[in-house]
């Protein structure tokens, strides 16, 4: 029996040293193809930039984090091809939107040497990582995360951190304008989540501009993570006489929201902002129910624009489904950090100060121009992008220009 | 007519607290037990009821009885694996047995199923019906519940007060020891307890689900608390009892989040419960209790 076991682990081994003298047989007609020396250090070209990153790949906003890692993943292959070797190497880790989680997800990362970060998906985990990238001195960039607890607190700006999506204050302002712009409703109900930072600080925007605009706030509703009756806040929303309704929350309880409203028979003008996107791809979600609803998007994927054009095919025809506007944020993250690394001259091989040095310098200078619109960075990290309102039309994102 | 509409509402979530608390009343009547994992046999149900209904595509008489029949399974085997050889250990001891069965099932769905919420298609459609020229709206998955509540108590009190299982289970339920020598088979009595219990658990599921459609491994946790609450409320270990201890607490809720505060609506529920239970200890319809001596 023993011996048996010795024999196995000689063939297993004999196995392993031809499936190695294979693999470096390939490896060398690769570069001698592409007409350089035998091994990837040799031949010139710098050893790959590491960019690390965390984000929910399981869990309730599962949707974002796949999202972000499949779009940066995308863009990482894009450019490997189009420089010739790989510039970049990403690492995803799953920190399941809990800012508990994400400091392991980072120690993780750190551990592993990264370089730059995509920093969080999700506002909540980053904000338990963002001093840590500071302190480390590690340029954070995060595609979605918009509470600005990632970039400033009120005591510190966290200089390496910074920001694609807008951010929440931002989605609030942008909010009570296009409503107010665009005379939705002459009555406004919000319900907001009030154990949940995103969902107040877009909330406590929007109440600030609405009074700006002269908006009617006729209802305030609330809830709570573990909450799921909604008929409540429906009932004295209409009561209120309210047409429109402002969901500055994410998209599992919207979704239980609008079902509400439907069997009550209540059928005001909903209008959400980023968490809202991925409510059609929900599954078992009657997509009709969200018919008519308004978010503010800074991508909408049926644009006809070339660049849109060839991101959403390549998407789809990498994962199989349509990419969200997280998707299109990270894309651009990735595309963002590339123009500095290039502008800058920096790569995998210089000092990681200098990398971090050099990012700093160029997205506080550099404009950016993405599938999301063109970006510049304040010296905060905020980002400066206006949002953009799309409707769903027939399970579908219309652009609400 | 706004105060009826949040009234209905009211009894639409009293109603779902009633049928979980049917359950956890009768297990606890009969085994004196607190089953804590009823919340999560419940979610489990409502998975299987989602695959049934969704995946499946089978008509919904079929799935109903195909999730009763895979939750009393559960059940059982819950009860046999778990709480059968802790019938003799401290009451202390099998709390804690179900509240790891309760987290072992948690973990176990968000293993299997993911925590990313799906969504439930309601049993009766997404509609209501409309009183009183349509200012009174009450959608058809409230009555539905009230119904089905109503039903299965009735049936469950003349179950226990006129059928031989019934009287088996009445007599484990004052006094297990005298029970056995009278030649009553008591773990047998508990086990069917426990598939009777599992079996509301599936009703409760689909039901609840019809009305709040997001279904995630959590999902049964808090409508368990609540139902739990609602149990105590109305006296525990009375079946009619549960059915009023879940109206007025769904009631109360949704009142007190119309008027007073949505935040503060389930500090006000609780802060009720702790005053009728100063009040009267064992409930709304309990049973006073005596002293033996």
């Amino acid at each position: 029996m023993y011996k048996k076991g010795i024999e196995d682990m000689k063939k297993l081994l004999v196995l392993l040293m031809s499936v190695l003298c294979v693999l470096s047989l390939c490896a060398c007609s690769n570069n001698s193809s592409s007409g350089s020396d035998s091994t990837p250090a040799d031949s010139g070209n710098p050893s790959a930039m590491k960019i690390g990153g965390s984000g929910p790949l399981t869990g309730g906003a599962a949707i974002y984090g796949i999202d972000v890692r499949n779009a940066a993943q995308l863009a990482v292959d894009e450019i490997n091809a189009a420089e010739g070797y790989d510039f970049f190497e990403l690492k995803f880790e799953d920190d399941e939107a809990d800012p508990e989680k994400s400091p392991a997800a980072y120690g993780v990362l750190k551990d592993w040497g990264m370089q730059v970060s995509l920093f969080t998906v999700t506002s909540g985990a980053g904000a338990a990582v963002a001093p840590d990238y500071d302190a480390d001195y590690i340029f954070a960039i995060t595609p979605s995360g918009s509470n600005t607890a990632l970039v400033y607190s009120d005591s510190t700006n966290y200089k390496t951190n910074f920001q694609v999506c807008f951010t929440d204050p931002n989605q609030g302002t942008g909010s009570a304008d296009y409503i107010s712009g665009h005379a939705l409703g002459s009555k406004v109900a919000v319900i907001y989540r009030n154990d949940d930072a995103y969902s107040t600080s877009i909330y406590e925007t929007f109440m600030a501009e609405a009074a700006v605009k002269g908006l009617d706030v006729v209802y305030e509703g609330t809830f709570i993570e573990s909450d799921t009756d909604f008929s409540t806040q429906l009932q004295a929303a209409e009561a209120a006489g309210a047409d429109v309704v402002f969901l500055p929350i994410y998209y599992a309880p919207a979704a239980q929201i609008l079902t509400q409203a439907n069997n009550i028979g209540y059928a005001p003008v909903f209008f959400g902002v980023d968490g809202m996107d991925g409510i059609l791809g929900l599954e078992g979600f009657d997509v009709a129910l969200a018919e008519g609803v308004y978010l503010l998007t800074p991508f909408a994927a049926d644009a006809t624009d070339d660049a849109t054009v060839h991101f959403v095919t390549a998407f789809e025809a990498a994962y199989g489904s349509t990419p969200t506007q997280f998707a299109a944020d990270a894309y651009d993250t990735v595309y963002a950090i590339y123009q500095a690394a290039k502008t800058a001259g920096v790569n995998g091989d210089s000092d990681p100060t200098a990398i971090t040095d050099a990012m700093i310098a160029q997205f506080t200078s550099m404009t950016f121009e993405g599938l999301t619109g063109t970006a510049t960075w304040a010296e905060n990290g905020e980002v400066s992008k206006s949002p953009k309102a799309v409707i769903i039309t027939d399970g579908v994102y219309v652009s609400a220009e | 007519m706004v105060f009826f509409s949040y009234l209905i509402s009211g009894i639409g979530l009293g109603s779902v607290y009633a049928i979980i608390a049917l359950g956890y009343t009768m297990v606890y009547g009969i085994a004196k037990m607190l089953n804590f994992a009823h919340g999560d046999v419940i979610m489990v149900g409502a998975y299987v009821a989602f695959f049934m209904l969704s995946r499946f595509g089978l008509p919904v008489i079929p799935s109903v009885l195909i999730t009763i029949l895979a939750t009393t399974l559960l059940g059982v085997t819950i009860e046999r694996l778990a709480y059968k050889p802790l019938r003799n250990a401290s009451k202390l001891s099998v709390l804690i047995t179900a509240i790891g069965v309760s987290y072992f099932l948690q973990n176990g769905a968000q293993l299997l199923w993911t925590s990313s919420p799906k969504i439930f298609t309601s049993i009766v459609g997404n509609g209501s019906l409309s009183l009183f020229g349509g200012s009174l709206t009450v959608d058809y998955a409230t009555l539905l519940t009230i119904l089905v509540c109503i039903i299965v108590m009735v049936a469950l009190t003349l179950f226990i007060n006129h059928t031989s299982t019934g009287r088996a289970m009445r007599a484990c339920s004052e006094d297990q020891g005298a029970a056995q020598l009278m030649g009553i088979d008591v773990n047998k009595t508990i086990s069917i307890t426990f598939a009777i219990g599992s079996g509301l658990a599936a009703l409760a599921s689909v039901l609840l689900c019809s009305k709040y459609p997001s279904i995630s491994p959590t999902l049964g946790s808090m409508p368990g608390i609540k139902a739990f609450t609602a149990a105590v409320f109305g006296g525990i270990g009375s079946i009619p009892g549960a059915f009023i201890g879940g109206l007025i607490l769904g009631i109360i809720e949704n009142l007190s989040k119309a008027y007073i505060s949505t935040q503060l609506s389930d500090a006000i529920v609780f802060a009720v419960l702790i005053i009728i239970l100063l009040i009267k200890p064992t409930g709304l319809l309990g049973k006073p209790m005596s002293e033996k001596v």
